[in-house]
Order: structure tokens, then sequence, then C-alpha cells
């Protein structure tokens, strides 16, 4: 065979006219290794959907550039196209039937059958299942991935790790497979597990079968791939082989922006001079699905702005959801000298905290309600604010519409009155509603989750730069949690780094892009001993 | 600075127009359409329109308390409370009670509405417990609880030791007979309370403030801390539950009061319809209660008490109207055939319609 088996040719795609991948050029010879590394949102999933032909792409306008699979244009309208060229992917999240055996997932939809009386009448979907030859086909399967388990088992019950390779055993028992795309692959695997599948991965690239590799963790990606390319904001900022690259450049690379540190208190660089925490949190395990803590201790220091950072998964989000009380956690939270009870969000309210949660229209909004409802609601049922005195607790339409233009002014919030719908407001002015309601309760620690996910570039910098002003007009002791490392480093005075549950560390913002990125994918210390 | 970026959204008359016909919905349309041309109709036909009129007001009366206790169970997020009958049954034997120990007029009037609240309120809150237990299924789930609770009721009837001579069968001496005469009780103690006549109208004025009344206290409920509780939790449970309220609680409150405005709403029925009907009769009340709300423009999810009142006069008003037109113009009893197409058939439209949202693009 001569040639590459997949080219990708300066792919682009755009979601609303935001650019997600500004042409991308990708190369896999037969039997390589490719990796493709980069941030969340860097858009290694919209590449590899696009390959796949997934039905989100088409449903969003498409994409420009060319496809061409052993030399080929290849379609790629919808994922049975890809299929029949011979490309597989294992998807991040399992697809796996968990009342089905191992054997009846492998070869789902591709049983082979034998004849008998009813299909001669009724069609072929009549036949009976070949068990003996489903069972062997997976059989052989398994063995190819060393995989000593018993194909008639149930998948329910298996451990995460077995269920990660019976997703490629289905892929692998595809006879025309050429092409295999692992999407994250590693992410919920243990050591040990992780290490079998790069072996498993290595053997099956010596079979001929190229393998696109998508990860973030970066000492793998060093170990077993033939190829590296980097993305970072939809651009295609590297392509190099392993011999060229170590963690640390990938990581630099990975990260690497023209940071603009807009304003910072030159206060409290070091955990040394910082004065008595504000709010201390101790050994707080939280049970978010997805973003589970496993004992985080963390200080949060008196009218600074506090950036919690990390890869998603890692839990990070996780922090803000257990202290206010969403998910249920345990540990022990100190605001201002006195305990605040966990798993009860009256409390938290109550104590002088308030959040403004990442899922803005799923917890964040009433979005059938008008924008006054939706500032005073939370202040009204937590701490009995706008209501009248009396027998009866009538609200204070008076004093709650006054409160309301107030905010609206001091946020500038457009709209056209206090009275309209924020289902109708922009996604920024949406945010700018959660903040309002957040301060109506008068808070002295305000946690922000993803202030600017989904909202246009413009109105990013006015929610940022709304923060800024209450951190440093108002004082308000801020804990801004994001995906977006530029972000948190342009406003945060302290970095923390959440990495597999865990605090990983604390950097300044204006640590080198390198140290960053090995932090966030767990290898800082690693990397330390090395080098030393 | 702020004064002028408080920019209003550019509308034009084009916009505005098609703004209404939007909340205005092409349902509700329809009716008032089919409501102006039964009334050309009537007046073509030369039909009594004062007797109409009157029979309009009465019927609105009757039906509004009904009609507003779906509007706790909408608020608090439990769709419309197809589960009526239940509170309706509570009702009844609030009323047989009043006969049983035989009061009559204003005293029986009252002890019947303060019985079927009292009832109302505590089935109410078991069958709020059930309805958390079944989230995201309560108008299926209510549907068949209300079949079942009629059903069961059946058996009560029957077996119940009234003693009383006007309920019970004239033969056999036990078990309430299916219909029961009320008038020489409680018949129409609130219709004739300072009625008058205007132009040849009767006007039930003591219907109409009770009516007046229930609609006053349930709408300054909804601007109480628990009323906006309620609607909150309704509106966004995830939203509720990160500000502290507890959802479950508050759902139940909601049941509980729409199952007490139920069974005060089915007295005041009785008193004006001058009889109470017992076993199978309350089985598809919960329907016409339903279909009245949603005329007057509420969603599943949201009901205040101005589509009430909306729904219940269009929906009544179609009723009393088309019976003399419908049978002088076709057929006896097509009235009747009318009324079920015209309920089933609106809440079949407001089962199907997409629930309002769709985000902004």
């Amino acid at each position: 065979m001569t040639g590459p088996r997949l080219e990708m040719k300066n792919i682009r795609k755009d979601y609303f006219g935001n650019k997600v991948l500004k042409g991308i050029n990708i190369a896999v010879e037969p039997g390589e290794v490719h990796a493709i590394v980069g941030e969340n949102g860097a858009g290694k999933s919209t590449l590899m959907n696009i390959l796949f032909g997934m039905p989100v792409i088409h449903s969003t306008g498409g994409f420009k550039g060319k496809i061409l699979f052993n030399g080929k244009p290849a379609p790629s309208s919808s994922p049975e196209d890809a299929m029949a060229l011979g490309i597989g992917m294992v998807h991040q999240e399992f697809m796996l039937l968990p009342g089905f055996t191992v054997m009846e997932n492998i070869k789902l939809n591709r049983e082979p059958t034998i004849p008998n009386i009813w299909s001669r009448f009724l069609g072929d979907k009549m036949k009976t299942l070949d068990i003996q030859k489903m069972r062997k086909d997976a059989r052989a399967s398994l063995e190819k991935l060393d995989l000593g388990i018993d194909e008639m088992l149930k998948v329910a019950g298996l451990p995460v790790g077995f269920m990660q390779f019976i997703e490629i055993a289905r892929e692998l028992d595809k006879d025309n497979l050429q092409l295999l795309v692992l999407d994250e692959p590693t992410a919920v695997l243990t050591e040990a597990d992780a290490d079998t599948l790069l072996e498993t991965v290595k053997r099956l690239s010596k079979q001929g079968i190229s393998v696109l590799f998508i990860t973030h963790r970066l000492d793998e990606v060093l170990k077993i791939s033939d190829k590296i390319t980097v993305l970072r904001d939809g651009e295609q900022v590297a392509t190099m082989k392993p011999e060229e690259a170590t963690v640390g450049k990938l990581a630099e690379l990975m990260v690497g922006r023209k940071i603009q540190a807009v304003t910072r208190k030159d206060k409290c660089e070091t955990d040394m001079e910082c004065p008595e925490p504000l709010l201390s949190i101790r050994n707080l395990h939280v049970e978010m699905p997805g973003e589970e803590l496993h004992g985080v201790n963390l200080d949060v220091v008196p009218g600074e702005i506090l950036g919690i950072g990390g890869l998603a998964g890692h839990g990070k989000i996780g922090i803000a959801n257990g202290i206010m009380g969403l998910y249920p956690s345990t540990g022990e939270i100190v605001l201002n000298g006195k305990p605040v009870p966990l798993n009860n969000p009256i409390a938290a309210l109550n104590s002088g905290m308030a959040f403004v949660s990442e899922d803005r229209r799923g917890i964040g909004l009433l979005l059938e309600d008008s924008i006054e409802m939706n500032i005073i609601v939370q202040a009204m049922q937590s701490q009995g604010k706008f209501l009248k005195k009396g027998i009866i607790q009538l609200m204070d339409f008076e004093t709650s519409r006054r409160h309301t233009e107030k905010m609206i002014k001091d946020l500038d919030i457009r709209c056209t009155g206090p009275d309209q719908l924020t289902r109708r407001l922009s996604g920024g002015n949406q945010q700018k509603v959660c903040i309002a309601k957040a301060l109506t309760l008068e808070p002295r620690v305000l946690f922000v989750s993803e202030p600017t996910r989904g909202i246009d570039v413009g109105a990013k910098r006015l929610v940022l730069n709304l923060l800024v002003e209450l951190n440093r007009k108002a004082g308000v002791t801020i804990v801004m949690t994001s995906s977006e490392l530029a972000e948190l480093r342009s406003v945060c005075d302290r970095i923390a780094i959440i990495y597999k549950g865990r605090l990983e560390g604390i950097l300044p913002p204006d640590d080198s892009n390198e140290r960053f990125g090995l932090m966030m994918a767990g290898a800082l210390t690693h990397h330390m001993k090395e080098v030393s | 600075m702020p004064e002028d970026s408080l920019v209003p959204e550019k509308t034009t008359m084009k916009e505005r127009i098609l703004d209404f016909y939007r909340d205005f919905g092409v349902a509700r349309l329809i009716i008032f359409a089919f409501l102006l041309f039964l009334l050309a109709s009537a007046l073509f036909l030369k039909l009594p329109m004062e007797q109409i009129l009157s029979s309009v007001l009465t019927r609105f009366g009757m039906n509004g308390i009904l009609v507003l206790a779906m509007i706790p169970s909408i608020q608090s997020g439990a769709g419309p409370n197809f589960a009526l009958p239940l509170g309706i049954t509570c009702g009844i034997v609030a009323t047989t009670l009043s006969i049983e120990f035989d009061m009559a007029g204003f005293s029986g009037l009252f002890f019947s509405i303060g019985v079927a609240a009292i009832l109302g309120a505590i089935t109410g809150f078991f069958y709020g417990i059930l309805l958390n237990k079944v989230k995201g299924q309560e108008m299926t789930v209510g549907t068949y609880f209300g079949f079942s609770i009629v059903s069961l009721m059946c058996i009560f009837w029957f077996l119940a030791p009234y003693k009383s001579p006007e309920m019970i069968w004239p033969y056999g001496g036990s078990g309430l007979r299916v219909t029961i005469a009320i008038q020489d009780r409680l018949g129409k103690v609130l219709d004739n309370f300072l009625s008058f006549d205007i132009f040849g109208v009767t006007v039930p004025t003591g219907l109409l403030l009770i009516l007046a009344f229930f609609c006053l206290a349930l709408w300054i409920f909804s601007r109480t801390k628990t009323g906006i509780a309620l609607s909150t939790v309704g509106s966004n449970p995830r939203f509720a539950e990160s500000s502290g309220l507890n959802v479950n609680r508050y759902r139940i409150i909601g049941s509980s009061i729409s199952h007490a405005l139920g069974a005060v709403g089915i007295v005041v029925y009785a008193q004006s319809f001058g009889f109470i009907q017992l076993y199978m009769a309350p089985l598809f009340m919960a329907f016409f209660a339903v279909a009245s709300i949603l005329i007057g423009g509420a969603s599943l999810k949201r009901a205040t008490v101005t589509h009430a009142i909306i729904g219940t006069f269009l929906f009544q008003s179609i009723l009393v109207v088309s019976m003399p037109v419908a049978n002088v113009v076709v057929a006896d009893n097509i009235a009747d055939v009318i009324r079920i197409i015209i309920s089933n058939g609106i809440i079949l439209y407001a089962l199907t319609r997409r629930e309002i949202g769709g985000d902004v693009s």
C-alpha cells in the first residue's frame, strides 16, 4: 500500500460563527499511532466527530476541507459510511448494553446467522443466531487483546477497565478495520490497566491497523505514538515525532497563549505572606458524578480572587457545588471562624456564600420567569428579604423592584426591563442576572463556576471585568472555577490546580506555560524529580 | 451611561401583532371564533338570550373553583391535576355528612365547605407523597389514580352507614343513592344570595362572590413567600434546591391546596346544581377542569388566576350556547358530544404542543 491511510486536509469548522477548527492537516500512515493532544475545547473531539461523520456536525452546517481515505475521497456523511470504510471509534463514554453478554455486545447487529424454517417465509431478520460462531469470533477478538475474560458474562458489573477493552474488541471484530480512533481511552483506567491498553495499541499497530489516539496524558503520548499533533484553540500548533518532544515542550505548546495580565493586586504572592484565611476547606470529598473530589484542602484569603483550574473530569467543578450543598459531600468548611454545615444549601447561603453555577440554564436561572424574580427569589427564600412584615409573608414588590432596577443599572444588564423573561436574554446578560442573584445575597465569598461558558467573545470580557470590579471595589472575595486557563490567569491572584480529585498545587498567574501544562496533566512533581 | 444602555428591544407593529397572536394561542383564537359564531347563530335563531346569559353566569360560577384547583398543581410542577376526582369525592363526602347531620341553608353550606377543605387537604397531602415518587409521570398516574379512587368510593357509598332517608335507597335501607337531591337543603343558597335581575339576566351574586373570594385568596397566596417558593419549585426544581427549598415539601403543599379547592369546588357546584351525584359521576370531571384552564391560556407548567377565569368563561359559554343552538339546528344530545370533543381536543392540543422554551439564538 502506498501513501497515507488517512489524510485530513485543511479541515475547518465553525459553530454559528465561532471557529472551532482553523485548518487542520493530518496524515496517518498504515500501522501508525498518531496522537492528538490538546486542552479541553482545543477541537480534538470535533475533529474526530468530523472524521466519523457524526450527525452533530451535519446538523450545524457541516465542515470545510477534504478527507481522503486510502487516497480516495471519503464521503463521511454518517457513522455508517465511516464504518463501511473501515474506521472504528471507541468513544469516551461507553456504548455498551449492560444487560447483554460480552459476546452479544461485541457481535451486536453483525451476528452470524443460520437459516431456519421461518426465515424462508419472513426474510433474513428471522434467521437463528449462530451462537457457536459468535462465541468463536468474540473469543478471537478478545484473544487479540490478551483478555482472559469469559465472553458469556454480562457486561453489567464488570470493572470499568474491562468495558474499555470490550469496546475495542468490538471494533477489532469488524473484519475491515483499518483505522481505530480512541477518544481518551485511558481517562477512566487505573495505571495498570492503562499500561495494558497502551501495549495493546502498540500490538495493533504492528498488525497494520492505524490508530488515532486522543489524550491529554502527555507521558503516554511519548511512550506509544509515532507522530504527535498538538491542537490549541482549533489551531494545529505543531506536528512532530516523539523524539523531538518532551513532556515540558508538549505542555507548553498545549497551553501556550499570550496572556494579557490585566489587573492583579500585588499581594499574597505566596502562602507565607497570607493573612488568616477567610474560608478554609479541609478534606473535602464531593460525590458529583463526573467531577468527584477526594479530599481537597484549600484556604481562601480575604479579598483575593482565587482561581481553580484543571482538566474536565478532575473535580474542579465539584468544589463549589459541594460547598454550596448541591451534591453530597463530607469534610470541614470554616468561614470566618465559623464552621458551615455541608449538604445544606440554606446554611451555606445564610453563612455568607453565594454561587454562580456553571450550569446557567439548568440550575442558575428560572428561564420562564422575569429578571426580577430570578434576582430576588433566592434571597427571599433563604434570608427572608423582600417580604412585608406581618403574619402572611407577602412579597414586597416595591423594594424588590427598586433593588432589581439598581442591579440592572449597576451590572449594565441589557434588557427591556425587570419584567423581561430571562429566556429572552443573551448569554452574557443571563450570566449577569446570575451574578446579580448571587450579589443580592450580599456574600462574603462568591463562587463563580465557568463564568464565560457559552458566552460570545465580547461579553466574556465584560463578565470578567465585572468580577474584577466587584472584587476591587466591593471587596467581595471570589473563588472562580474555569476550564479556560487564560481566563484564570488574566484575573486571578492565585490559581489552584485540581488533578484527579485532589489539589495538585497552587501557582501564581504569571508562572510559565510549561508549569501550568504539567501541573494540569499531573506531571509536575514527577517531572521535577526527573530533572533533578 | 447606563441610562441609554437600557435600549428596549425594537418592536414594530407587525411584531407586536405577531406576539399577541403567539401569546394568545391558535387554540384560543379558534375557540373564541367558535363562541362568536355560536352567539351569532343563537341571535339569528331568536333563542332567548336572557336565559342563555343567565345560564352562562351560573355555570361560570359553578365551575370556577374546580378550575382554580388546577393552579397550585400546575405551579408546583405536577401539571394539571388529573386526579381531581379525589378532591371531588372529599367534597361529596362532606356534603353527605351535612345532610346526615340534618343541616340546611348557610350553616349546612359552610359546614360542607369546611369539612370538604379539610378532607381535601388531608387526602391531597397523601396524594402529594405518591406524586413525589412518580415525578415526570404525574398526569398519567393522576388520571388512573382518579379513575381508581372513583371506583373504590363506589364500595364506600354502598357500605357507609348513612341513615338519612333522603340519601339511602328507599328499598333495602342501606347504601346511598346514585343521585341525591339537595334542593331543600343547600339548593341555590349561594346563587340566590343578593341575586338580582338586570335586562332579564339573573345574576347569581353570592356564587360569583365566593368565586371572587377564592380567586383573590389564590392570587394573594401566589404573592406570599410560600406561593413564590411553590412556583419556583415548579419552574426549575434544581434552581429551587440550590436556593435551599425542599422540592418535595412544596409539591405536597401544591397537591393539598389543589385537592382542597377541588373539594370546595364540588360543594359550590352541587348547591347550584341542586343534586349531588355519587358513584361513577366524578369520573370525568377532572377533564373539563383541565380543558378549561388550558383554553384559558395556561400551559402544562404555568397557570394563573386569569387563565382560570378566562378559560372557565370560554368553556362554559360554549357549552351553554351550543346546547340550544345544536338542538334546533342538528339534533338532541349533540351538545354533549360537542362538549366532549372540545374538552378532549383541547387537552390533546396542550399535550402535543411543544412546551414553551426555545433558546435565544
